[in-house]
C-alpha cells in the first residue's frame, strides 16, 4: 500500500517557521507568543553550570539527506518526499570516513530523511563496518516496503549487523497514520516481520532492532519500561512481532512538531510542562555532550535538533568536516536554547531513549 | 468568576498552604498509589480516569487524559474505561430496582 501524505514540509508551504531563525525567535517568546519562559541556560547556571561541556566524542551522527519518503506531522527535519537538494555528496562521505578512520569514536550513527534513500548509503555502510564502527540506521521502516530496491534492506543490514533503531508512536494504526501517514502503521508492520524474518530482534542473533517511542500530539512520553512491556506485549499478540528495547523520545518544540504546536493551540501548556518536568539529574547525561552531529552540507553540529535550528558548534576553528579536530571540538562550549528543555524533561530524553 | 477554572489544577499543589501536615501525607500517599505494583502504572491511569468520569472532576479528567496518553493507552482503551464507569453508574441504579420490586409487591395485593 502506498503511503497518503499528511502534509507538505514547512519549506514547500513556504511556512515562516521552516527559518530556523523564526522558530528560535518563537522559542524565546519574539513571535506568534510572547509567553517568557525562564531560560535554559540560566537554568544549568543555576546548577553550576555556566558552560556545558562535552565528556568525549563517542557517537558520530550523520544526517546524511532530508529526502524521506514519509513526511510525518512532527517531524523536526522538516523532512519529505519533496526535500531532493539536501543530500550529502560522496565527497562528504568519504571527509567522514577518513574522520572516522583516524578516530576512536565508536558508534556512527545515521539519520536523516530516509538514510536509505541516499545513493551513497551502502557503499557508507560498508565502509564504516569495514572500519571497525558500529553503525546505527534510523530507519523509518516503511522505506523497506516502497520499492522493490530497497525490499533487500532486512538482508544488506544483518550482513554488516547495523543497529535498526525504528519509529512506530503506537501498536495501533490510528494513532500511528495520524502522525506518520495513511498506510504507514501497515507498512511498518510488515518492514517489521521482514527484519524478525532474517532474525532481527530475536535472541542470540546478535542483530538488534530497536523501536522509538514519540508521542503523537502536546504530551510527554510514560515511563520507558513500562511502556517496552506494553509494546513488546501487544506487538507479539496483535502480529507475532519481536524487537529488543523501546526508546522514549520526547517532541522537542521545533519544526513541523512546533507548526503543530502553534496550530493547536498547546505551545504554552507543552511548554509549561516541559519546563515543570525540568530534571538536573538529565544533565550529566545529554547526548550533546558525547555525540558530534554533521549536517548534509558537511556542517557540524552539538545535536540533530541543534542542526535543524542552525546552530553550528561554538568551535571556530572546526566547524565543518574539512576542519574535523576531536581536540577542539572535546572542549567546545554546547549551545543551547529553549528547545533545550526537551531533552531535560521526566526522565530525560535523547537518541537513545531516557537518559535517567 | 468560574467554577472549575482550568488553572486552578496547577495550585493542587497549595492545598498544603493551609494544612501542611496532611497536605504532604496525602501527597506521598499519592505517589505511592500510582506506582508501578501488582497493577501498572497504566492500569492505574485508566482506572483513575475511569472514577474521574464518576465523581466527574474536570480537574482529573484533564489530568488522566493526558496521563494515559503518556502511559501509552489509546482512544479505544480509554473510552472502555470510561464505559465501565457508565455501566457501573447505570446498573448500580438498576440493582436498586429491586428492592423498588420488592417493596412493590408487599404493599400491593
Ligand atoms: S520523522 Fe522520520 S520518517 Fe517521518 S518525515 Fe521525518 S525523517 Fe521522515
Ligand atoms: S537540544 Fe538537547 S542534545 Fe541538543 S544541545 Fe540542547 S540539550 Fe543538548
Amino acid at each position: 500500500m502506498s503511503i497518503k501524505q499528511r502534509t507538505k514540509s514547512l519549506q514547500a508551504r513556504s511556512s515562516e517557521l521552516s527559518s530556523a531563525f523564526f522558530q528560535l525567535k518563537v522559542l524565546n517568546g519574539q513571535e506568534v507568543v510572547d509567553e517568557k519562559f525562564p531560560s535554559f541556560s540560566n537554568r544549568l547556571q543555576n546548577l553550576g553550570y555556566q558552560t556545558l561541556k562535552p565528556s568525549q566524542i563517542d557517537i558520530f551522527q550523520i544526517n546524511i539527506g532530508k529526502l524521506c519518503n514519509q513526511t510525518c506531522a512532527h517531524c523536526h527535519v522538516d523532512a519529505g518526499p519533496d526535500r531532493k537538494e539536501e543530500n550529502m555528496s560522496r565527497e562528504n562521505l568519504e571527509l567522514c570516513l577518513s574522520i572516522l578512520k583516524n578516530s576512536n569514536i565508536s558508534t556512527v550513527d545515521i539519520t536523516g530523511g530516509a538514510p536509505e534513500m541516499n545513493p551513497n548509503f551502502r557503499w557508507f555502510v560498508e565502509e564504516c563496518t569495514k572500519l571497525g564502527k558500529k553503525v546505527i540506521d534510523r530507519c523509518n521502516l516503511t522505506i523497506i516496503v516502497a520499492n522493490p530496491k530497497y525490499h533487500d534492506l532486512p538482508e544488506f543490514f544483518a550482513k554488516h549487523k547495523v543497529q535498526v533503531v525504528s519509529s512506530l508512536p503506537y501498536f495501533s494504526k490510528t494513532r500511528t497514520d495520524k502522525q506518520r501517514g495513511d498506510g504507514v502503521f501497515e507498512d511498518s508492520i510488515k518492514a517489521l516481520k521482514m527484519l524478525n524474518a532474517v532474525g532481527y530482534g530475536k535472541e542470540g542473533t546478535g542483530l538488534e532492532l530497536n523501536l522509538v517511542y514519540n508521542p503523537s500530539g502536546a504530551f510527554l512520553p510514560g515511563d520507558q519500561a513500562g511502556l517496552q512491556t506494553e509494546f513488546k506485549r501487544q506487538l507479539k499478540r496483535k502480529f507475532d512481532i519481536d524487537f529488543n528495547q523501546l526508546f522514549c523520545i520526547t517532541n522537542l518544540p521545533i519544526s513541523r512538531f512546533l507548526e503543530y504546536l502553534l496550530e493547536s493551540n498547546n505551545y504554552e501548556s507543552y511548554m509549561e510542562k516541559l519546563v515543570e518536568a525540568f530534571n538536573p539529574g538529565t544533565v550529566d547525561g545529554l547526548m550533546c555532550r558525547n555525540t558530534i552531529s554533521v549536517g548534509w552540507d558537511g556542517y557540524l553540529y552539538d545535536c540533530d535538533f541543534n542542526q535543524m535550528l542552525e546552530l553550528k558548534v561554538t568551535s571556530k576553528d572546526s566547524m565543518h568536516l574539512r576542519d574535523f579536530n576531536e581536540n577542539i571540538l572535546n572542549n567546545r562550549n554546547i549551545v543551547l536554547n529553549q528547545h533545550c528543555y526537551g531533552c531535560t524533561a521526566g526522565a530525560g530524553s535523547s537518541c537513545g531513549g531516557e537518559i535517567s | 468568576m468560574n467554577y472549575y477554572e482550568s488553572e486552578d489544577l496547577k495550585k493542587f499543589g497549595n492545598i498544603t498552604e493551609f494544612q501542611e501536615k496532611m497536605g504532604n501525607k496525602f501527597f506521598e500517599y499519592y505517589g505511592e498509589v500510582f506506582k508501578e505494583g501488582a497493577l501498572t502504572a497504566r492500569e492505574k491511569a485508566l482506572i483513575a480516569l475511569a472514577v474521574a468520569h464518576t465523581v466527574q472532576c474536570p480537574y482529573c479528567i484533564d489530568a488522566y487524559t493526558s496521563d494515559c496518553l503518556s502511559k501509552g493507552a489509546d482512544e479505544e482503551q480509554m473510552m472502555e474505561a470510561v464505559h465501565v464507569s457508565a455501566a457501573i453508574r447505570g446498573g448500580s441504579s438498576l440493582v436498586h430496582s429491586v428492592q423498588m420490586m420488592n417493596q412493590v409487591k408487599k404493599v400491593t395485593m
